[in-house]
């Protein structure tokens, strides 16, 4: 019977990200040399899930390497062992290596093995060292409670232990140390030499242990030998003199290695011991064949909100009951009633939708986790010390919208912590404390979420960017700039103010990709910033992708939704701030600005009431940076939308960035307004010009254009 | 449509489990054609559609199936036959397409239905070869019914990405 486990391949990944998660937090808080022992269970269960998981699942690799990690935790939350800077230091690394150990296995690539198996013998070797001192320690002090006793030790290790790092010939050196020992070893398991794995051991050994009178061979001495060995080996020892037979039957399952687990350690001993048997040490094959779907995008969710949600339907089933009889007896007089009924309906699917939308909102804490981490690490390798301040973690925010954000952030902190923030000396001579903060604050205000990104370091040198930005052409020698717009210079690709490049920063790599990323996730970021007090980004996002405020506006007829963001302003044209350039392309003076018209109806080939200016509407948007000013017919109302993917049935369409349906079931296309200015820069604008903006003649009515346009479309 | 129905429930209960595949037939410009009864979602009434800039003329639009987008082909347009101004009689029909990658739900704009017939196998014949006529791609065969030519059609070819302009650089 084989069960596929593939299908909870998903729940496996899911998880043992979160746990790593947890892991990595909970090593951050802890405290060298005087742990909490409740955050170090709580690491050693995260990594036990994932290594049982990861065992159950076949993950052999990241089983193996887990294993090693949880025994270092498991010493350390048993009081065996030293919270010490350097063991936390290696567990982080061990996160990372993990995580990506994870990431490829979910992607269905190779494991890198090299970074892995390092991390893993310098684990090991932290392991080993205190392992020995503690055998010393303990073993010389166990004494006379056993004296001139003979030992009788069957040690047989299973054919792995070599590889576990282990070595048999260490454990007869530290017997010998015990006190007179006759060794029999038992060579009837070895194969024939052409069979024989150089790695695996076959033989078994009988010792016969007999203290030398100095007390050293107690059984907890003995046992203290075998500590490292005994999940791997058949150990019995007997007592001869006292007959009673105190035997150790060590290959019992304890709870932190289940046997079934293949535990196939390869430390750099048991390399050294197979070399002329050439192993494939390169990348391993993970049993995953096919490439698991990426992301197939599964939520948790907290029973909370699902009761919230329950109890909704709940009330709307009760208002829709109570509307049904209505319906059935209804005479006027109960008017009053049904009105308060439909009331009642509008409130009762309003909150529906507001929670099953929440649904898909996560507390922000999910982006927010990695950065003390990220920060620890950026200030230890630049030597600043930092201290990062979290606050409003538990703003929620759209799954989709969070993953996308992530990247933009680290990016964002990672700029403070380098370019922002000063050295400690510096700092000092500027009168602030050494220790500079990084804040990192997210609220909701309106419809939208507001992360804050603030330091108090240096602040951006204005003269410094305007300087760099008019060396490369920027901006004008004689440009007048805000602070706002110099500041904005900041995200232009290519743009670094930093004199130095180093590998965190400063390559001007980055910034602009920080801002398109936000763009497109229908947010902004501005930029405040003041010499030796500090910046601030802050960065403005929508509350969810599913749900977008939009502008109806009419075109030939047809409704289409402008997204609220993109608009600056909407206003009639005056004639005589309209000049077209050439007798083709069409600005609009608007205050100082020279804004380009662009007539919907062109781009999108239809019919419009008029194609007179003066007769519609100007709706200036913003789109990658650029100003346009969008000629429609009409605006109607504003009004929230669900995005509805054209894609699903059909594909993407030019200018369009989905659908919605409106409130009388019609489907009402979303303009994508970037994708709109770069449509725009591609038609022939040579037709816009007799019809622009000289006369009117084509002046019949309103209503029979309309006629006329429904006729064509029907035809067309 | 009830006819329709009924002649299947009939069939199902006497020939068990016969080598027949149920068609369902409509009418354009005179002609009779057929599709898989299996892909048929639902048939509807033509309403209207909202129409999507720069695509081709026999992209109708796209309608609401129930808070799905569901873009309509017309498909006298599609086969190049001189267009008619629909009429109570024009329906949609709401197709299950096949397509390389995923399952796509799309309407054909028809003049009307007509039947559902049993076709059995070896009644259909293939088309003729007509050599370079275009369109002709998608014919999945010809079966007689009462005299009758029936052109079925092979609709994941018909509606496949490369026809509806699905893919890259197509329009």
């Amino acid at each position: 019977m084989s069960v596929d486990m593939s299908q909870f391949y998903q729940t496996f990944f899911e998880e043992s990200v979160e746990g790593l998660d947890e892991m990595e937090n909970c090593l951050l808080n802890l405290d060298v040399g005087q742990a909490d022992p409740e955050t170090v269970n709580t690491i050693f269960r995260a990594a036990h899930s994932i290594k049982g998981g990861s065992a159950t699942f076949g993950f052999a690799e990241v089983a193996k390497f887990t294993h090693v990690m949880e025994t270092l935790l498991d010493e350390m939350r048993s009081g065996e062992r030293l919270v010490t800077q350097e063991a936390v230091d290696l567990l982080l690394k061990s996160v990372d290596i993990l995580r990506a150990m994870l990431t490829a296995t979910q992607e269905g690539q190779a494991i890198e093995m090299d970074p892995v198996t390092r991390l893993q013998s310098q684990l090991e070797a932290l392991l080993g060292a205190d392992a020995s001192l503690e055998v010393k320690g303990n073993g010389s002090s166990n004494t006379s409670a056993n004296q001139n006793k003979i030992w009788d030790i069957h040690f047989k290790p299973h054919e792995h232990l070599l590889r576990t790092g282990n070595d048999p010939a260490r454990i007869i050196k530290e017997l010998k140390a015990l006190g007179e020992l006759e060794i029999q070893v038992d060579i009837s398991a070895l194969p024939h030499f052409k069979d024989i794995e150089p790695s695996a051991s076959y033989f078994s050994w009988d010792f016969q242990l007999t203290d030398a009178g100095e007390g050293k061979a107690s059984k907890e001495a003995i046992e203290e030998i075998f500590n490292w060995v005994e999940d791997d080996c058949d150990l019995q020892i007997i007592a001869q003199e006292n007959s009673n037979v105190d035997s150790v039957q060590a290959n019992t399952e304890t709870p932190t290695s289940p046997k079934s687990m293949p535990v196939e350690t390869r430390s750099s001993e048991a390399q050294a011991s197979s070399k002329g048997n050439p192993e494939p040490k390169t990348s391993v094959k993970t049993p995953v064949g096919k490439k698991a779907s990426a992301d197939s995008g599964s939520i948790r969710v907290s029973i909370d909100k699902v009761d919230a949600l329950i109890n909704m339907v709940g009330e709307l089933v009760i208002t829709q009951s109570m509307l049904g009889q209505f319906g059935e007896t209804f005479e006027m007089d109960q008017i009053e009633k049904l009105r308060d009924g439909l009331v009642q309906l509008e409130r009762n699917t309003r909150e529906l939708q507001e929670n099953v939308m929440r649904i898909r909102m996560l507390p922000i804490s999910f982006a927010f986790q990695r950065f003390p981490r990220v920060v620890r690490d950026l200030s230890q390798q630049l030597g600043k010390q930092v201290e990062l301040q979290l606050a409003g973690e538990q703003t929620e925010l759209d799954k989709t919208v969070m993953e996308k954000i992530g990247d933009p952030l680290v990016h964002l902190v990672r700029n403070s912590v380098d370019h922002g923030i000063e050295l400690p000396e510096i700092r000092k001579a500027a009168g602030k404390p050494e220790k500079g903060h990084v804040k990192l604050d997210a609220y909701h205000q309106g419809g939208n979420v507001i992360i804050e990104i603030v330091d108090d370091g240096a602040g951006i040198n204005k003269d410094k960017v305007l300087e760099k930005a008019k060396e490369r052409g920027l901006v004008n020698e004689n440009d007048k700039l805000s602070d706002e717009q110099i500041f904005d210079l900041v995200f232009h690709p290519g743009f670094s103010t930093a004199d130095v490049v180093s590998d965190v920063s400063g390559r001007g790599v980055g910034m602009d990709v920080v801002k398109r990323n936000i763009r497109e996730l229908g947010g902004s970021i501005l930029v405040k910033s003041e010499p030796e007090k500090g910046s601030t980004f802050t960065i403005k996002l929508p509350l969810t992708l599913a749900i977008l405020d939009g502008q109806l506006v009419t075109v030939g007829g047809e409704t289409y939704i402008i997204p609220l963001v993109s608009i600056i302003e909407s206003l009639q044209v005056k004639k005589d701030q309209v000049s077209a350039i050439a007798g083709t392309a069409e600005l609009y003076k608007l205050r100082n600005e020279y804004i380009p018209v662009v007539r919907l109806y062109d781009l999108f080939h239809c019919q419009p009431i008029s194609e007179n200016l003066e007769d519609g509407l100007l709706v200036v948007v913003e789109g990658d940076g650029q100003h346009i000013g969008l000629y429609v017919d009409d605006l109607q109302g504003q009004q929230q939308v669900v995005i509805k993917s054209l894609e699903t049935n059909y594909r993407s369409v030019e200018g369009v960035s989905g659908a919605t349906i409106l409130g009388d079931g019609t489907v009402a296309l979303i303009l994508d307004i970037t994708d709109l200015i770069k449509l725009s820069r591609t038609i022939q604008p040579g037709q816009a010009l007799d019809r622009g903006m000289s006369h009117s003649n084509n002046q019949t009515s309103n209503a029979s254009l309309v006629e006329q346009n429904q006729a064509t479309n029907a035809a067309a | 449509m009830s006819n329709a129905v009924q002649t299947l429930d009939g069939d199902i209960s006497i020939d068990g489990v016969a080598e027949a595949d149920q068609y369902l037939t409509f009418i354009m410009a005179d002609e009779e054609y057929g599709v898989d009864i299996l892909r048929v979602q639902e048939i509807r009434g033509w309403d209207s559609a909202t129409p999507i800039p720069n695509t081709p003329a026999y992209i109708r639009g796209v309608i609401n199936l129930r808070g799905v987008i569901v873009p309509l082909v017309d498909l006298r347009e599609r086969f190049g036959i001189a267009t008619i101004d629909y009429g109570p009689t024009t329906v949609v029909i709401v197709l299950r397409v096949e397509g390389a990658e995923k399952e796509r739900i799309m309407g054909i704009v028809v003049d009307a239905v007509s039947d559902v017939y049993n076709v059995k196998e070896g009644e259909m014949k293939p088309a003729p070869d007509f050599g370079s006529v275009g369109s002709i791609d998608f014919v999945r065969g010809l079966v007689t019914i009462d005299e009758k030519m029936i052109i079925t059609l092979e609709i994941d070819q018909m509606l496949s990405d490369q026809e509806i302009g699905v893919a890259v650089g197509e329009e």
